[in-house]
């Protein structure tokens, strides 16, 4: 009995408990349905656009650069059509077997290959990796039809970089090249990996980044979770960068690097009415192409070797004392100062300052001169004299008005410019006071001073204009005239007469008339600085001819001037390092200077230089890349520069420079100045 | 209920009795979710029937065609046969286990030589057979003493334990479910399980740190953040409720999900089919397939509610909530509230033993139905 009660029970319990089954899985069932209607309904925003990131890859495309164009039009930098072929790591199915062809078929070097073996472990599935980029159409062609058995290589049409002047521009340009894994994590940007982009990495193409650089394109494409391309969406073209223009005359910046020839040194032109920077030359240089393509661990080698330093741009960041070439100057000031032009003073090739003997480059002295005949003739005496009775703070002042140990605004990174010492800049920085002799040595350029070759243009081109003139290089705004400098018209009359008969009235600089331009003459002052302390062991044996000293001991060669001198329009100067000769500045400059008036006599004289000289910049630069390589026979290192290196050479390359043109306090007291002439 | 069944039964004068016999409800809403399954497969394919629709149409034909043949079964005859074959799948176990042993690796499939069977599948169904048997032989009275529980316990448990070794998560969880589901409608304390529920969550722990391999381990912690492993296992998950989460209330339209055309969804035609469905057929395709389920399911329990015998009541709430099983823990890893078990989602995903398996369930299902309906007839 009881046991049928209870079945019925049980019966009766298991509906109940097939109810509370049966709610619950209906409960679940709402539950499973509402957490889909959260996703699809409360999320779908948010996991729509998860699905378009899926589906959709964005390819960056690189911006086309900017030009750098000189003041009438000419490109200095502008981009040519480049065939690049890339890799997609994610598409590679057999990398090795892949990498091989591409080796045959694109002659990759083994530094090719090592690269990108490191770029292919850096980079992500998606982001592509340059294998090979300015090939040739029939390489490029090679690659593209046989596409189908390459999976994951990528044919692009790309631009780089061009510099039609080559090493000409060098220094100013700069170069362009990859961005660095530090650039890329500090901007999170993705166009830094996008291969083909390049963004500036010295002089110009650096400081300007922002106008060239340009907007990037983007092209969209559907892809699959593999990477495989389905259709191409839309295609948004780059936006160029904006073109820049310079104050540059390429014609004559390309000229003035030729006219070097195998010299070591700079040329800044300036036209002395408006500051324009007419042609900025630092030579020798690296040919800014190569830099840009990314240049090979043995070219950079033989560059950071060079002794005659072509990777630092000399026209900004050398410093020379300036020797006899402040002397226009410098004369300026003694006229200022109240002292008569025709007043003689008598050179008899030494001057005894205290305890020390200061000698004239003339060993038998000048006799009397005056103002005019001490500046043509160069004579230290005379100014020696001037110095001891004014004291070198006269000078400082109309020495600094001329720009010297000034600061100019111009779009370069590193810019050294130099010192203009007085008596209290030399208690603050060596707890010193001033002495005669330190005043004696100023005063024909040597001791503390010390300049870079743009400042001695814009010094000869306040001199040629008596006008503030300020030196610009980009050439944006309308040029306003410089504000005047309020010197005597009389006072500055005599300073040119003094500059015009270094010349062309029997001076120093006879061997840099003009010739061949009737009409225009042209007006300056040589000089020379000293590098090497003089001994005493040497001047009682004699000093020796520069020829037989090492080159980096070999003084620098100097000249400052401006033309035409009877109403002077464009400003030279011209530093010719450890040239070996006195006079070898002035007829570089003068040469300059001429092709401004008459280019096709200027290239004339050009001719048979380039041939003494084994032909122009490009041939021999070639050559010795040449010789170098085949001095380096042992074999080639594979692992190329990075822009790291690059960077972190120059600047050892530039401090080293600095401590070799530092002056040797010991030099500036030392009372041995007689190399001036 | 009884309406609908009088009408099939006596409505359609002109159709033949046995065809009129067939409970036309049931496969109706069979063949709605097997169809609207296919048109899944088809849209997986890439816009074809190869090669997925073709296979799992005939698959499907050929096991429902079975489960109607298993409908004509007498109920007497399962009676018979469920702890012979309980005791022939838990050995088929014990050699799946052997031979994964002798391999040097562990493996879930049997090889008999003319074909490969995988005991686990077999077990679903076997654990609510033995089970309801269990309960079935053991005397009214009995129901709430101690030899209610711990017989049936151990059945359970030698299978379940047998599977993890395996190891199989997914299969272990539906047997254990299923087994409970019997246990609890049987008629047991209602504090057992509670008490075990209490347990699980003080052992749950444990059994992580010491019982799961570290694959599983894995799944587990990727389940609770699948953001941390985007392109590893978590991959599965996010992917899955990006395709459910863009499609939307409407879908994207029939052939048009990218998330399963353009391969980001794995497993788009086996485990995660949900999520390519839900793609193109958006939040109402959803509610649809889980309504319909969710009536297959209640249709099972009533049909055991409805039955006379203690065994085939028991079976039929099992069976039901095993498909309920199912389909709920694909469902809920497809949407990530679950981990990824490998469980597919019944009559949808591409796949036999899946489809064998619940398709048997329902041929059981049908066959008490037919009982419970020749009672009511007469």
């Amino acid at each position: 009995m009881s046991r049928i009660v209870t079945e019925a029970a049980q019966a009766f319990s298991f509906s109940r408990r097939a109810m509370v089954l049966g709610g619950a899985q209906v409960a679940v069932g709402v539950v499973l349905a509402g957490r889909m209607a959260w996703l699809s309904v409360a999320e779908n925003e948010r996991y729509n656009l998860l699905a378009e990131s899926n589906r959709v890859n964005l390819t960056m495309i690189p911006p086309r650069r900017g030009w750098i164009i000189d003041r009438h039009g000419a490109p200095i930098a502008n981009n040519r059509t480049d065939f690049r072929v890339d890799l997609i790591p994610d598409r590679l199915e057999d990398r090795d077997r892949v990498l091989g062809e591409l080796r045959q078929l694109l002659a990759l070097t083994p530094e090719d290959m090592a690269r990108i073996q490191t770029d292919l472990k850096r980079a992500g599935n998606f982001t592509p990796v340059q294998v090979a980029e300015n090939l040739d159409w029939e390489r490029f062609a090679a690659v593209s039809v046989r596409l189908p058995e390459l999976p994951g290589v990528q044919p692009t049409r790309g631009f780089s970089r061009s510099y039609p002047a080559g090493a000409a521009v060098a220094h100013l340009t700069g170069y362009v090249g990859a961005a660095t894994a530090e650039q890329f994590k500090e901007t999170r940007d993705p166009l830094m990996v996008t291969p083909g982009f390049k963004l500036g990495k010295d002089g110009l193409e650096k400081t300007l980044e922002s106008q060239l650089r340009g907007t990037a394109g983007a092209k969209r494409v559907e892809v699959t979770a593999r990477g495989q391309i389905v259709r191409e969406l839309e295609t948004r073209p780059d936006k160029q960068g904006r073109n820049v223009r310079l104050t540059i005359d390429l014609g004559l910046q390309e000229y003035a690097a030729r006219r070097f020839g195998p010299n070591s040194g700079s040329a800044v032109v300036m036209d002395a009415v408006t500051g324009d920077v007419l042609a900025m030359v630092s030579m020798p240089a690296y040919d800014p192409n190569s830099f840009s393509d990314g240049i090979g661990r043995l070219e950079w080698k033989m560059l950071s070797g060079d002794d005659h330093i072509p990777l630092m741009n000399k026209t900004l960041q050398g410093l020379y004392p300036p020797g006899s070439t402040v002397k226009p100057m410098h004369a300026l000031a003694i006229l200022r100062a109240g002292i008569d032009p025709h007043r003689r003073v008598n050179c008899s090739g030494v001057l005894q300052v205290g305890t020390g003997r200061f000698h004239c480059h003339k060993r038998g002295g000048h006799g009397p001169l005056d103002m005019v005949g001490a500046v043509a003739q160069s004579c230290d005496i005379y100014f020696y004299t001037m110095a001891r009775e004014l004291g070198y703070d006269t000078f400082a002042t109309t020495v600094r008005q001329m720009g010297l140990g000034q600061k100019f605004e111009l779009p370069f990174q590193s810019q050294r410019y130099g010192t203009v010492p007085d008596s209290a800049w030399k208690l603050r920085k060596y707890k010193q006071k001033w002495t005669v002799a330190d005043s004696v040595n100023a005063s024909i350029g040597q001791g503390y001073v010390l300049t870079n070759p743009l400042q001695l243009a814009v010094m000869a081109a306040r001199l040629a204009q008596g006008r503030e003139v300020v030196p610009r290089l980009l050439l944006d705004t309308p040029h306003t005239p410089a504000p005047s400098m309020g010197i005597d018209p009389e006072m500055l009359a005599t300073v040119h007469k003094a500059t015009w008969a270094v010349v062309n009235g029997g001076g120093t600089g006879g061997r840099s008339r003009f010739q061949g331009l009737p009409g225009i003459e042209l007006a300056g002052k040589t000089g020379t600085a000293q590098v090497r302390r003089i001994t005493m062991a040497e001047r009682r044996t004699g000093v020796l001819g520069d020829g037989a000293i090492p080159f980096r001991m070999r003084d620098h060669s100097l000249f400052i001037g401006y033309a035409p001198a009877a109403a002077p329009r464009y400003a030279v100067s011209v530093v010719l390092e450890h040239s070996g000769h006195i006079y070898t500045a002035a007829p570089i400059a003068s040469d300059i200077l001429s092709w401004l008036f008459d280019r096709d006599k200027a290239m004339a004289r050009l001719e048979p230089l380039e041939r003494e000289w084994g032909g122009d910049v490009q041939t021999r630069m070639a050559a010795q890349w040449n010789t170098f390589q085949a001095e380096q026979a042992a074999p080639v290192a594979s692992v190329p520069a990075t822009p790291a290196d690059v960077e972190s050479a120059t600047n050892n390359v530039v401090d080293s420079a600095a401590n070799q043109s530092q002056p040797d306090p010991a030099v500036a007291q030392s009372n041995v100045t007689d190399r001036t002439e | 209920m009884k309406r609908i069944n009088q009408t099939t039964s006596h409505g359609l004068g002109f159709v033949p009795a046995p065809l009129a016999k067939l409970p036309w409800r049931v496969l109706f809403l069979l063949l709605a979710i097997g169809g609207f399954g296919l048109v899944v497969l088809f849209s997986a394919a890439g816009g074809s029937v190869q090669p997925w629709a073709s296979r799992q149409g005939i698959a499907f034909a050929v096991f429902l065609l079975a489960a109607i043949g298993i409908s004509r079964v007498r109920m007497s005859f399962w009676q018979g046969v469920a702890l012979p074959a309980y005791a022939v799948i838990t050995i088929m176990l014990v050699l799946v286990e052997l031979a994964g042993a002798v391999r040097g690796g562990s493996q879930r499939w049997l090889d008999l030589g003319f074909i490969r069977v995988q005991p686990s599948e077999f077990m679903k169904p076997a654990i609510v057979l033995a089970l309801a048997r269990f309960y079935d032989l053991l005397p009214a009275g009995e129901i709430r003493r101690f030899g209610a529980v711990w017989p049936a316990a151990a059945m359970l448990g030698v299978p379940v334990v047998l599977v993890m070794l395996q190891p199989d998560l997914g299969t272990a969880l539906m047997i254990t479910a299923g087994g409970l589901t019997v246990m609890f409608l049987a008629g047991l304390p209602i504090r057992l399980f509670l008490g075990g529920a209490l347990g699980l969550a003080i052992a749950a722990p444990l059994a992580f740190n010491f019982l799961l391999h570290e694959y599983q381990r894995n799944r587990v912690l990727i389940f609770m953040n699948p953001e941390s492993d985007p392109l590893g296992t978590g991959y599965h998950i996010s992917q899955s409720k990006i395709a459910i989460g863009s499609g939307g209330i409407f879908g994207k339209g029939f052939l048009n999900g990218t998330q399963s055309h353009l391969d980001y969804l794995p497993e788009g035609h086996t485990d995660f089919v949900f999520a390519t469905m839900a793609e193109e057929w958006g939040l109402i395709g959803g509610v649809l397939l889980i309504t319909a389920f969710i009536l297959l399911v209640r249709w099972g329990v009533g049909v055991g509610v409805r039955a006379e015998n203690r065994f085939s009541k028991l079976v039929a709430g099992g069976l039901a909530t095993t498909i309920f099983f199912y389909v709920a823990i694909n469902l809920a890893m497809v949407m990530g509230l679950a981990p990824v078990v490998g469980i597919p989602l019944p009559l949808v995903s591409y796949g036999g033993s899946a489809q064998m398996t619940v398709l048997g369930c329902i041929g059981i299902l049908m066959a008490i139905d037919r009982e419970n309906r020749d009672r009511v007839r007469f």
